[in-house]
């Protein structure tokens, strides 16, 4: 490997963080929860997503605390459903639906779109609220007990027999449903009626193109998952039967009304991932992402093909095998869009002038333990294959390797990547590589002994074992220690560089989009003048040459 | 505040058939109050549609309940109050009607006669609740609200009661309470967004009434109207599913 | 910088697909009200003669009509731009494709095993 990198910073002797940016716009506390403008916001966010995100860490280790032995010593089984339990909720609503789309999606949409804003602010601030809310409501829930039905709340266990704070969960779950909508609402507005002129659908970079995508799901899927909670707390007061079987109900019922809405989230969750993957490859090999037009539309087909699978969930639980056929095939059809990107990807990469810069390595990251986690999951499609592997770890490795080897690292990867355009900042270049060794090591020493586990048959949400897996449990139980320490690294060497980092200049990374060509930080309406976009996205040569034209010192 | 439009389009007032119109509650990140407004149409109509997948839930589960309890479901719709009903949806209808003329009114700045429609569609909103609660009442009585008071002696003996049906069998009786559920749930969601619409109606009237609306600057009124139409639209499809199952039992 | 209104961008700004503002009459909304009014009456009238499978279908495809109406008189999409009409069809869609594939399951439950 080569010490090349394309890093190019100003002169740090001269240069400085310009005075006027959206931080310094105005002070006070007021400011930034009354705040309208788009960057604020998102950090608003970046902050409290992560503080969610340790929260839903500090469940997955005490998970695999306990199943580093095969007995059940470490905690009771109720409590042990309470870890995973919250663990799910707290990382899928709390951390991995907002984690790109509010915080990078919100910060960069408009200026990826030479806007000023949002379409609409004060409603993107109803999100934050929204948000918030619906953590607090969470952790409200987590200490009076925290809930034990497992993330997927299913009938009629969640309705009618357990006594734990399913109520309180499913409102704040309910409530963070809103914020996302509205999230999606704002960048679908956004991106159809606020381009600048000349910004065409085909000159948008392919992140917003992902977030577009993730936006329809957002808008179209949620409001099922409001209606599923809200029959499960309506029959919890009321026990009517709606899906109770003794009763005549059909506890199916909950399960297709919430699984219509928990898949399509699954791709809420990856497709701005992907868009991250997108500028990230680009950047680093210099190169316009292959077959633009494929990427742009695999998004939009994953977010459609999306709303077609669900059941796929739901195979063993007793939908007629018509209904599952039918179901296996949609999904076998929604995994050739995601495989296009893959491809087109590694196309990108082909001949083109690689540097592995940090947000890179994540990338190529992302794009190893996503293949890994895609085509598992289309093992899981195929009936016969998921007859044995459902409910086994098998299924836990297949998920965590699309939303933590796919999702989590495509969010540091965007993190890194855009860090010093939202901070003025550049954070330690050797640090930030070691985080990303140590993070890909540690995943993959956590879940691929997973995959061997659930084939051999061991069942998830089962806090003991038998003694056979101890060894691959131990095995995984270290890697989340190692995981966990390429998790903390970030906050440490990121919150450093807001003081000490090197000043980041409009450009470090020599990357084209409109929001490499503004200043770092940016001013609050991100441009003095509206830009007129004459080229086309992922123009190198347009760079170049405008680069000639202007030198880029900046001080 | 700076009028930023104004000042960096000096030539706004020489391209009429652009209409470049600038409103005091222009907002500075879009360029042309055109664009503010499309922009606040469209976010609203992407609402309505989370609605309609909202209630797409609830629908659903009425349908497949339908499907399965047949019996219980046709013999607890009679219960219903067909005139009530039909007069309830007359009664949204008519004030969908004067909520689409207050649209009208605010586009041609017609100040006096949008207050009145949006005191009239507030007060169709009003009518239609108090028939609402009518009915719902009406239920308690006869013992139909689901629950520990729920009866459903009516429907295993209804010669007992007057009632001009067939009886049925006390576990198929045991679903109508499935169905009235259902009707609750259903009804109960529609009136909830009524009563909202009807607390935002309150706050354009008065709005409207300071002259707000009759200046050029519609949005809100037309914002609000596209929400109201939707949950007439509900109500529309509520009717029929709930009341008129099988009003011809014994045929 | 005025030049970019001028510019008239094909894609975006400036009311793109130049729908005309048009502005509903209260003529036609009244007839849209009567049409309304009628086929309450003719769906309340429908159901109290027995027409066996066709009730259902008339009574739904009476709302429906309804529905249609009020969308796109009262609330102008007749009148509106692409994309609110395709807004509104993706609604229904979606909302149509969760109630098929969802009863299609159940349909096919009673098939008997194969």
């Amino acid at each position: 490997m080569s010490t090349a990198t394309i890093l190019h910073l100003p002169n740090q002797a001269t240069a400085t963080i310009p005075k006027k940016n959206y931080i310094t716009a105005e002070h006070g506390l007021l400011s930034w929860l009354l705040t309208g403008d788009h960057k604020r916001i998102a950090m608003l966010y970046l902050i409290s997503i992560t503080f969610f995100f340790f929260i839903g860490g500090a469940f997955a280790g005490l998970i695999r605390l306990e199943l580093l032995t095969p007995q059940p010593d470490l905690v009771s089984s109720d409590t042990y459903n309470k870890f995973f339990t919250m663990h799910g909720i707290i990382m899928i609503f709390l951390f991995l639906v907002p984690s790109v789309p509010a915080t990078l999606g919100n910060f960069l949409i408009p200026v990826m779109l030479g806007a000023k804003d949002l379409a609409f602010p004060k409603i993107n601030l109803l999100s934050w609220y929204l948000y918030m809310t619906a953590g607090v409501v969470v952790l409200t829930s987590l200490v009076m007990g925290g809930v034990d039905t497992g993330w997927t709340f299913t009938t009629p266990l969640s309705t009618h027999y357990l006594n734990t704070n399913v109520m309180t969960t499913a409102v704040g779950v309910f409530i963070a449903g809103f914020s996302s909508i509205f999230t999606g609402l704002n960048f679908i507005v956004t991106i159809h009626r606020m381009r600048a002129p000349g910004m065409t659908w085909f000159r948008m970079p392919l992140f917003v193109w992902s977030n577009y995508a993730a936006s329809i799901l957002m808008v179209l899927g949620t409001p099922v998952l409001a209606i599923a909670l809200v029959l499960v707390a309506l029959e919890r007061t009321l026990g009517i039967g709606v899906f109770d079987p003794t009763k005549g109900g059909d506890p199916l019922l909950f399960q297709h009304l919430f699984w219509f809405y928990s898949h399509p989230a699954v791709y809420i969750m990856i497709l701005p991932g992907m868009g991250v993957i997108s500028e990230v490859i680009s950047t680093f090999s210099r190169k316009r992402v292959f077959g633009y037009t494929a990427v742009a539309f695999s998004s939009v087909a994953i977010a459609l093909f999306g709303f077609f699978v669900w059941a796929h969930h739901m195979f063993i639980m007793g939908v007629s095998n018509y209904s599952a056929l039918v179901f296996s095939l949609l999904t076998m059809l929604v995994a050739v869009p995601s495989a296009i990107k893959i491809f087109n990807w590694a196309f990108t990469l082909q001949k083109g002038s690689l540097t592995f810069e940090t947000p890179m390595l994540y990338a190529f990251g992302f794009m190893g333990l996503f293949t890994i986690g895609g085509l598992t999951g289309v093992f899981l499609g195929s009936l016969g294959m998921d007859i044995h592997l459902t409910e086994t770890y098998f299924i836990v490795a297949h998920f965590h390797f699309v939303m933590v080897g796919g999702m989590l690292m495509a969010f540091l990867a965007g993190v890194h990547f855009w860090w010093p355009k939202m901070t003025g900042r550049m954070y330690p270049e050797g640090l930030s590589k070691l985080a990303a060794v140590v993070t890909f090591i540690g995943f993959n020493l956590t879940f691929l002994p997973q995959f061997i586990l659930g084939y051999l048959g061991m069942p998830r949400r089962y806090h003991a074992y038998p003694q056979e897996f101890q060894v691959l449990n131990v095995l995984s139980t270290a890697g989340a220690t190692v995981l966990g320490v390429g998790y903390m690294l970030p906050m440490i060497y990121l919150a450093w560089s807001l003081k000490y980092g090197a000043i980041a200049g409009n450009n470090p990374w020599q990357a084209t989009g409109l929001e490499w060509q503004i200043q770092s930080p940016p001013l609050t309406e991100n441009f003095p003048i509206t830009p007129i976009m004459d080229h086309e996205a992922y123009d190198y040569e347009w760079l170049a040459h405008k680069m000639e034209q202007e030198g880029n010192d900046v001080g | 505040m700076a009028n930023t439009v104004a000042t960096t389009h000096p030539e706004v007032a020489h391209h009429a058939h652009d209409e470049h119109v600038v409103l005091p509650q222009h907002r500075h990140h879009f360029e042309t109050e055109e664009q503010q407004r499309e922009a606040g149409s469209f976010g609203m109509w992407l609402f309505l549609l989370t609605e309609i997948m909202f209630f797409g839930g609830l629908f659903f589960a009425y349908l497949l309940y339908r499907n399965w309890y047949y019996p219980a479901f046709a013999v607890a719709s009679n219960q219903l109050n067909v005139p009530e009903g039909a007069i309830n949806t007359a009664v949204l209808i008519s004030s969908g009607f004067c909520m689409a003329l207050g649209v009208w009114a605010a586009e041609v700045k017609k100040k006096g006669f949008l207050v009145l429609m949006l005191v009239l569609t507030t007060f169709f909103g009003l009518v239609f609740l108090g028939i609402k609660a009518d009915e719902y009442h009406e239920k308690y009585e006869k013992h139909h609200i689901p629950g520990a008071s729920f009866s459903t002696a009516m429907f295993t003996h209804p010669a007992d009661f007057g009632i001009k049906e067939e009886p049925i069998a006390p576990d198929m009786a045991e679903h109508t309470q499935l169905f009235f559920f259902l009707y609750f749930a259903m009804t109960g969601m529609h009136a909830f967004h009524m009563v909202l619409g009807i607390g935002i109606l309150f706050w354009l009237t008065w709005r409207a009434h300071k002259g707000e609306f009759s200046e050029g600057y519609v949005a809100p009124i037309e914002n609000f109207g596209l929400y109201w139409h939707f949950v007439d639209i509900v109500w529309l499809f509520l009717f029929p599913l709930l009341y008129l199952i099988n009003r011809h039992p014994l045929h | 910088m005025a030049e970019h209104i001028k510019h008239h961008d094909a894609s975006n700004v400036v009311n793109p697909e130049h729908a005309e503002h048009h502005i509903v009459s209260p003529l036609e909304y009244t007839f849209v009200f009567a049409f309304l009014l009628l086929f309450t009456g003719i769906t309340v009238g429908a159901a109290y003669v027995d027409l066996g499978w066709a009730n259902p279908v008339i009574a739904l495809g009476i709302a429906s009509l309804k529905a249609v109406v009020v969308i796109l008189f009262f609330m102008h999409v007749k009148y509106q731009s692409k994309l609110i009409k395709m807004t509104v069809g993706a609604g229904f869609f979606t909302f149509f494709v969760l109630i098929m594939m969802t009863m299609a399951d159940y349909i096919s439950r009673a098939w008997g095993t194969w």
